[in-house]
């Protein structure tokens, strides 16, 4: 009975332990590749056209989602806002409720959720799958460097499709807050726009939000990209790696938030 | 200088505790087609991956041209790749670049070649393979045979003098099988290139080889000429060579007395 008690603990014990090891390992091997596609960036800057071509397959093909997204999140914050800001008297503050909230947090934050589920997992299906399918190792076999060739275009594109992504998602959520508020509720429009200009602090607010946009894009693309290059080469491997991706870069979109937040704040 | 362009050298290679490989030796002459035949898991695109560099082995040295390939750095082990083309079992084409740019990726990537030349030699290469008039198409809309012959054409884009097949004919039918065996004699005599096809199609490579090697338990088994081979008394090369069902490479997978794990109710691990 005790035997069999101790047997378990030291069952769950190495568990545990060999969990971390293999985490610990991934964070290391996560990181490797991290330093290595910068030092093999030259290529993504010399031949622009190949960073070009991935900044359409993951900025451009997520336009839709974004926007789509951004309209509905800035009616509703209007909405809310109107609901909350109408009790107080200063439903005229409508305009800045809805214009920081979104660029200080929900327009760098949703905009990297959204691009982890839309590129961030199809980034990581297509390395899986060029892992799968040999492709990956073709090219190693013609002396060229896939981490020169396929991850920096693709890490470089992650990073520049960011910021500006997030910068339309505020725009739009802006508008769609102002479609609400203005001609729906019929809050004035001077002091919709007024009020915004004179409370939104470009260092304070905007490039704030766009450092936030730019951490997040190196992390979301970095992580897809890891998580494809270290698939499995099997249909399974490649499907968990995908799930993989959009779990491990949500935690950490939202993880970071929280201390770039902080930092912003304090400083 | 040695007649040899790769050398592999009393090489031992395992993972996971298991040697797959135990002091194997063996040359591959210039300009000859040379075999490595054995049954499934024996090690033979192995072989492949430690003459590309792409693992190294444990012990023993595979040398590729006179230098050593597991003691170059990554610059040096390009430069050796550089001399070699490898079709992979499955093609292995880019799936995002039509036929055309399949084979113009090692020019373009490698080379500065301008890009009328890079055309001319793409169709040069394409007509070789007998597919010039599929140079738009996409490797969705290509057959198994098809596909394998554009990359048997990007393969040979560079003019590399040791050309790699891991598994040259699986999957394709009889006469894409027919095609792929020609165009690896043919090309390699017209490149003057030294091919190493790993199969186990013994008929299709016993055509076109001029030497062969059996790997077996993680040595070379056999040894010799297609003529030599299809007479050896060999155990375990005759039934490979014949297809027997039964014999050195037995037909039940070890397992415990058949009588006792039929009565046995006991065996929970079924």
């Amino acid at each position: 009975m005790i035997k069999s008690a101790l047997n378990g603990l030291i069952g769950l014990l190495s568990g545990i332990g060999h969990r971390m090891i293999a985490r610990t390992w991934r964070l290391g091997a996560g990181a490797r590749l991290f330093f290595l596609t910068l030092m093999y960036s030259g290529e993504s800057f010399r031949r622009f056209h190949l960073t070009l071509r991935e900044v359409y397959f993951t900025g451009v093909m997520s336009l839709l989602i974004i926007i789509v997204s951004a309209f509905f999140v800035g009616m509703v914050l209007a909405l809310q806002g109107y609901n909350t800001l109408q009790k107080y008297g200063s439903s005229e503050a409508i305009g800045v409720l809805v214009a920081l909230a979104l660029v200080r947090e929900l327009g760098p934050v949703v905009t990297a959720l959204l691009f982890a589920g839309r590129a961030g997992t199809a980034i990581t299906a297509e390395i899986g799958l060029m892992k799968t399918t040999e492709q990956l190792s073709a090219m190693e076999m013609m002396a060229v460097n896939p981490i020169a060739r396929v991850v920096a275009p693709r890490f470089w594109a992650g990073v520049i499709a960011m910021p500006i992504l997030a910068a339309l998602f505020s725009m739009v959520g802006i508008l769609g807050g102002y479609l609400v508020a203005v001609p729906l509720i019929g809050v004035d429009d001077g002091a919709f726009w007024s009020q915004m200009q004179a409370n939104v602090d470009v260092r304070d607010d905007v490039i704030n939000g766009v450092i936030k946009s730019l951490v997040f894009g190196v992390a979301c693309t970095m992580i897809a990209l890891f998580e494809g290059f270290d698939a499995p080469p099997t249909a399974e491997g490649v499907s968990h790696a995908t799930t993989r991706t959009v779990v491990i870069s949500s935690l950490t979109v939202l993880g970071l938030d929280f201390v770039l937040t902080s930092f912003m704040l304090v400083v | 200088m040695s007649a040899n362009i790769v050398e592999i050298d009393n090489v031992s290679f395992g993972y996971n505790g298991r040697m797959l490989h135990k002091g194997i030796n063996m040359s591959f002459p210039k300009g000859k087609v040379v075999a490595i035949m054995g049954g499934s898991g024996s090690g033979k695109t192995t072989l492949l991956r430690l003459i590309g560099g792409q693992i190294k082995p444990s012990k023993g040295e595979v040398r590729v041209d006179g230098a050593v390939v597991h003691e170059q750095d990554r610059e040096g082990v390009y430069q050796l790749r550089r001399k070699m083309g490898m079709l992979f079992q499955h093609g292995a084409l880019f799936t995002d670049l039509s036929a055309f740019d399949n084979v113009a990726f090692p020019m373009r990537e490698l080379t500065n070649l301008p890009e009328s030349m890079i055309r001319d030699l793409v169709l040069l290469k394409l007509n070789a393979v007998g597919l010039r008039g599929a140079h738009k198409l996409m490797p969705t809309e290509l057959s198994g045979g098809m596909a394998r012959r554009v990359a048997l054409a990007r393969a040979i884009a560079l003019d590399p003098c040791i050309v790699m097949y891991d598994e040259p004919f699986a999957g394709l039918d009889p006469i894409s099988m027919g095609v792929i065996c020609d165009l690896i004699r043919t090309l390699n005599d017209a490149l003057g290139a030294t091919s190493i096809v790993v199969s186990h199609d013994v008929k299709e490579t016993f055509l076109i080889a001029d030497y062969v090697y059996f790997v077996a338990n993680g040595e070379v088994a056999a040894e010799g000429t297609p003529h030599d081979l299809m007479q050896s008394t060999l155990p375990f090369v005759h039934q490979f060579v014949h297809g027997e069902v039964d014999g050195p490479v037995p037909f039940h997978y070890p397992a415990t007395d058949y009588r006792s794990q039929l009565l046995n109710y006991t065996d929970t691990a079924i």
